[in-house]
């Protein structure tokens, strides 16, 4: 059950500095959109305020609008816990849970909120994850070894696996592949491609490339001067994006003729 | 690499001097020593200084010669970093070597399970009393300070983060690691007073009592370790959409209970061979008393032995008129005592170290 998000006006705090102002967007389901933009422009931080991930850290707030399928996921009668129970995030460095296994893992989602699954079902829960996440055949042999034991690239689709394995609504990337190499990045975007058409795909990435390659759409970050709030400068396909986009700084940063 | 190889000329080798050097010239210290406590007639203590001295001196400036002033900097820094060592290493050895030498002669299963009660002056009687009071109440101490310790210590660091509450916690923990234990063990006492009354000598008062000394330790420890557990980990958990207590009960925690047992075992160490702080508060009791609730009854505890034999010795029956010197039998005792007292210690921590591996995180590789 994919959705879509609409945001409205959004300014996000970290107390009283304003890290991004008036961002408004439509992120369609069932489909992948990327944010690009330099460090410290505010990309993370509109991420993580889409699954309230954001007032996680001390004094952060949000002013402003997001809405999925209708509901605002503001209102004060909304529970954060069960926001990100259905939105799920998938973590710039991968982080496996050290004491836990590769099956436990993946079941984290499940058991942590002491859901009561029998034997099978959760079997059938983690091979469906990790067949999902492209890493099924790797690791069938050695579920019960720690999730610590496996590669960078690996860790990281065991995240994603541990993600999807809570059927999530919307998912959302925090610059999944950049704490990876080549061949791993490769087999994250061609996950991608396969989640996509269950998922709706969120993907904050430094990789030009790479937001050209999954996404649908994509959205320009980017500061007016030091210290000044983000905001977003531009939302368009990723096509228009990259052959024509609308604004100048958009065209300077992807070609690379920035600041 | 021998002087041969060195081209003439060459910037990039240098003489130095051979491998064991360090050995070499320690070995000729403590033989100069050695000769000179025998000419010289000087102590055991008077030569080990100069041996160490000496060594100090000699290995730098030989090195100053022949390798340069860099390397016999050097030199210098390591040979005082290897003296502190062993210096440290010398009274920790002296005091097992001393335990074992006087205790294990009168260690014996009739010793570690008889008690002092009805004793007669004389070889017998035992610590079985004290072994069970010392287990009982340090257990009390830990069943007290652990939930609470922990709990403090969760409050500081996923909680309390830089609140003012916090801030305060922090500061009446660092006064509570400098209560003398006599002044514990008082408060516990005079507290227990005011419940039950003045007749009071409970060993839950010295539970008690140790508790207020371990709590500083145990939460100082495990706020360190679940300081340690990467933010990554909770921000993992949280995406999960598992809440906060969950996350803190079934990540945080076990990822850093390894180190929190450690810690525990740690600050267990610490409290279990106190003595004042239980004379003054339940006092010493010859005989076997297992339930730390008894208003009436104090308990024996092994410091609380030792201090007692040696305190009130045995005297050894003599003649009329002549003075008595007392008998060793006390002191027998007492260095048995303390034997067995190191060895429950070492038995705590290697558990604690056993534990503290099983639940550690697994790297699996």
């Amino acid at each position: 059950m994919a959705k879509s998000i609409d945001v409205t006006d959004l300014d996000i705090y970290y107390g009283d500095f304003k890290a991004v102002e008036g961002v408004n967007m439509t992120i369609k389901a069932k489909a992948v959109t990327a944010f690009i933009g330099p460090s410290g422009c505010g990309k993370s931080t509109f991420l993580r305020s889409l699954n309230r991930m954001h007032e996680v850290i001390p004094g952060a707030r949000v002013e402003g609008k997001v809405m999925v399928d209708g509901q605002s996921l503001y209102d004060s009668n909304v529970d954060p816990v069960e926001v990100r129970r259905r939105i799920g995030m998938v973590f710039q460095r991968p982080n496996p849970f050290p004491t836990m296994s590769i099956y436990e893992n993946v079941l984290a989602g499940n058991r942590l909120n002491s859901k009561r699954i029998t034997k099978s079902e959760a079997d059938a829960i983690v091979e469906k994850s990790l067949r999902g996440a492209n890493l099924w055949n790797e690791v069938k042999d050695r579920l019960g070894k720690p999730g610590m034991g496996l590669s960078g690239g690996q860790q990281q689709r065991l995240c994603i696996a541990r993600a999807i394995a809570v059927s999530p609504e919307v998912l959302l990337m925090d610059e999944p592949c950049s704490a990876l190499d080549p061949i791993s990045t490769a087999a994250i975007e061609d996950l991608i491609h396969e989640l996509k058409s269950e998922y709706t795909i969120v993907i904050v990435t430094h990789n030009m490339q790479q937001a050209a390659r999954v996404s649908d759409d994509t959205g320009f970050f980017n500061l007016k001067a030091a210290g000044k709030p983000g905001h977003l400068v531009e939302f368009n396909p990723t096509k228009t994006m990259f052959t024509t986009p609308d604004n100048p700084d958009t065209e300077a940063y992807i070609s690379g003729r920035f600041g | 690499m021998s002087t041969a190889s060195l081209s003439a000329g060459s910037d990039w080798s240098r003489p130095s001097l051979p491998r064991h050097a360090p050995l070499y010239v320690a070995g000729l210290a403590i033989v100069v020593a050695l000769l000179l406590k025998l000419l010289l007639g000087w102590d055991w203590a008077g030569a080990a200084i100069i041996a160490g001295i000496l060594n100090l001196i000699a290995l730098p400036l030989w090195s100053a010669f022949t390798e340069g002033r860099r390397k016999a900097g050097d030199r210098l820094v390591t040979t005082l970093i290897w003296s502190a060592f062993v210096t440290i290493c010398v009274p920790l050895a002296w005091v097992i070597i001393e335990v074992l030498g006087k205790g294990i002669p009168h260690l014996s299963w009739t010793f570690i399970t008889s008690t002092m009660r009805n004793h007669v002056p004389g070889p017998t009687g035992g610590i079985g009393a004290a072994i069970v009071g010392t287990l009982v109440i340090t257990a009390l101490a830990a069943v007290i300070a652990v939930p609470i310790g922990l709990l403090t210590a969760i409050f500081l660091v996923e909680y309390g983060r830089g609140s003012r509450l916090a801030r305060a916690v922090t500061f009446f923990v660092d006064v509570m690691t400098g209560i003398p234990s006599i002044v514990a063990g008082l408060f516990a006492a005079a507290l227990f007073v005011l419940i039950f009354g003045p007749a009071n000598q409970m060993g839950l008062t010295a539970g008690v009592a140790l508790a207020l000394l371990m709590l500083p330790t145990v939460i100082r420890s495990s706020e360190e370790m679940l300081r340690l557990v990467p933010d990554d980990l909770r921000e993992a958990s949280y995406a999960l959409g598992v809440t906060k207590w969950r996350t803190i009960l079934k990540v945080v925690v076990p990822t850093s209970v390894g180190g929190i047992v450690t810690g525990i075992m740690l600050a267990i160490s610490r409290v279990i061979g106190e003595t004042a702080p239980i004379l003054v508060a339940t006092g010493y009791l010859a005989g076997m008393n297992t339930n730390p609730f008894r208003q009436d009854q104090g308990m024996a505890t092994l410091p609380t032995f030792i201090y007692d034999q040696y305190a009130h010795p045995d005297v050894a029956s003599c003649a009329l008129g002549q003075t008595c010197a007392p008998a060793t039998w006390s002191m027998d005792r007492a260095w048995a005592a303390a034997l067995v007292l190191i060895i429950i210690v070492m038995v705590l921590n290697l558990a604690g170290r056993i534990i503290g591996k099983i639940f550690a995180p697994k790297t699996g590789r």
